[in-house]
């Protein structure tokens, strides 16, 4: 390598003052003109950002313990249920979680009005939450019901903790049905009316580090406006899905598990949004810095929407019978651009990832470097990667009285 | 000429008057029917563009007024909330008209009102729920 710059040398010029970033966008013109080693040599830190739906998110929450105790049973905040199959008072709510008033899809497609992101969103927007809890009595925790309201400054603990989040590509789907259907991908209309996308590509955090060279374990990031850090690799973590020679995935890949202190985060990173027919879900703010150690990690950075391809699914049938294959491969450009070609249908495009939200956060996350508050970390351990060998799995079918092979 | 895209409301005891009828045979008015429903109050909403010469439209508006109904305009039906939306755009391929959409390259949603019908399917199609309707229209859905 020409260029060799660690984050210790990084830090220095954070904190000095004299870092330069420049967000992910604004890359790709300084590389396009100068090349990977003159951009590497100039430029210390590229910021990327996303603002897209990640149903696999949640708050493990601490509400401290009432007088007399309780160990939490049945739990519900704001009518949305919780998980309390942990410590007496400790819990953790999903961002899907409904109330089991909610009428789902019964009249369908439901509206899925206030689920567990909207509860996460009115917890860090500081407003009271109510809390209704039964429990079956114990000699150590004798309560058993409490219904009681507390805000998010008078608990314990509120820890973000989502176990799957910036999907590294995404597919983008359509319907190919006769009848409008409601998706976690939106509304679809039939006969592939619209074509619906949900990354922010050029911009997105795992297209610009593709094979995890330098995004971690304890990597410190933006995360629902606040700070956080890589906790693991997500869920359903697929970094051996196929790539292009850049190393960019052709489909979903890897994912990656975020954590934080949610009292320093802020509501309008942290959406609870209603999917017609699916359910609620939060959209979530992330950005994630990438150290340019070397020209090499340049190069990776100055990926553009041209470069990255997803591939285009039936969601009437392909997706929800898990059939495998795809119609073909979209540039996030054409995405971007209102509308694509599929099997030569035009085919006008949306998008549920806000771009103009990752912008926001990349430009913040770049502010916060260059004036020195946010310094990057070295990661603990490194995320299994391209060459981890790691197979997605599909849930294991069989009767369980049998065992392995039968069904 | 005059082109006006308008909301009628009927209370219930004119919702079975012929008024469009009235409308062009004695007004002279083109009518433009965007919307029409009755709810189980049986109070109409009509929304509606009516296109004339300026008097008879206005004749036509005195005449709908003293008849009892409720002249709105269209273009503040359906209400855009900057503070909630959130950019992403699944609104724009559901919206028929294009009163929402996409500005490139900025990548932000815009509503245009003067090209919304009214069709509500905003309402429900927005996951942050920023597309709001007014509260009198709640009846109607």
């Amino acid at each position: 390598m020409k260029v060799n710059r660690s984050i210790e040398e990084i830090n220095r010029k954070i904190k000095s003052g004299k870092a330069v970033v420049l967000t992910a966008e604004e890359i790709i013109g300084v590389v396009e003109e100068k090349g990977t080693v003159k951009a590497a040599e100039e430029v210390d830190v590229v910021t990327t950002g996303t603002f897209g739906p990640m149903c696999s998110s949640g708050v493990f929450l601490n509400l401290g313990h009432p007088q007399p105790r309780i160990k939490l049973g049945e739990v519900y905040l704001n009518d949305v249920a919780a998980y309390a199959g942990i410590a007496a008072v400790d819990l953790y709510l999903g961002a899907t979680a409904l109330p089991p008033t909610d009428p789902t899809n019964l009249k369908h497609p439901g509206d899925f009005i206030y689920g567990g992101g909207h509860v996460i969103e009115d917890l860090v927007a500081g407003k009271e939450i109510r809390l209704e809890a039964s429990s079956y009595g114990t000699d150590c925790y004798p309560l058993k019901k409490i219904e009681t309201s507390f805000r998010l400054d008078e608990i314990n603990e509120a820890v973000l903790y989502n176990p799957r989040n910036a999907y590294q590509n995404y597919n983008v789907a359509v319907n190919l049905g006769d009848k409008t259907i409601y998706t976690y991908m939106g509304i679809l209309k039939p006969k592939m009316g619209n074509a619906n996308y949900s990354s922010a590509g050029q911009l997105s955090p795992l297209f610009n580090d593709p094979l995890l060279k330098t995004i971690g374990m304890g990597t410190r990031i933006f995360l629902g406006g606040g700070i956080g850090y890589v906790a693991w690799h997500g869920t359903q973590h697929n970094p051996s899905a196929s790539r292009d020679q850049k190393g960019l995935p052709e489909g979903p890949a890897a994912t990656l598990a975020l954590t934080g202190d949610l009292k320093q985060m802020q509501p309008r990173w942290l959406r609870g949004l209603s999917y017609l027919g699916y359910g609620a879900t939060m959209q979530v703010g992330v950005g994630i810095p990438i150290p340019i150690l070397n020209e090499e990690i340049m190069g990776y950075c100055a990926v553009r929407d041209e470069d990255i391809k997803a591939p285009v699914v039936d969601y009437e049938k392909g997706y929800p019978q898990r059939e495998s294959g795809n119609l073909g491969l979209v540039s996030y450009a054409d995405l971007k651009s209102g509308s694509i070609s599929v099997q030569g249908k035009k085919v006008p495009t949306a998008s549920l990832s806000s771009y103009a939200g990752a912008r926001e956060i990349a430009a913040t996350l770049k502010e916060w470097i260059a004036k020195g508050h946010f310094t990057l970390t070295e990661p603990a351990i490194k995320l299994p990667s391209a060459d981890a060998g790691i197979s997605l799995k599909p849930m294991p079918q069989r009767d369980p009285d049998k065992g392995e092979g039968t069904l | 000429m005059i082109k006006q895209k308008i909301v009628l409301r009927f209370p219930p005891h004119i919702v079975e008057q012929p008024t469009i009828y009235h409308l062009i045979k004695d007004f002279d008015l083109m009518v433009n029917i965007l919307r029409a429903d009755i709810n189980p109050k049986k109070e109409g909403r009509l929304m509606m563009e009516l296109s004339g010469s300026e008097a008879n439209y206005q004749r036509a508006v005195e005449w709908l007024n003293e008849q009892g109904l409720q002249i709105l305009n269209l273009e503040q039906q359906i209400i855009w909330r900057s503070d909630l939306c959130t950019h992403c755009g699944a609104c724009t391929v559901i919206c028929p008209t294009e009163a929402l959409m996409f500005e490139r390259p900025d990548m932000k949603v815009r509503f245009s009102e003067e090209k919304c019908i009214v069709c509500e399917l905003c309402l429900r199609a927005c996951p942050a729920r920023a597309m709001e309707t007014l509260v009198e229209n709640a009846n109607f859905q």
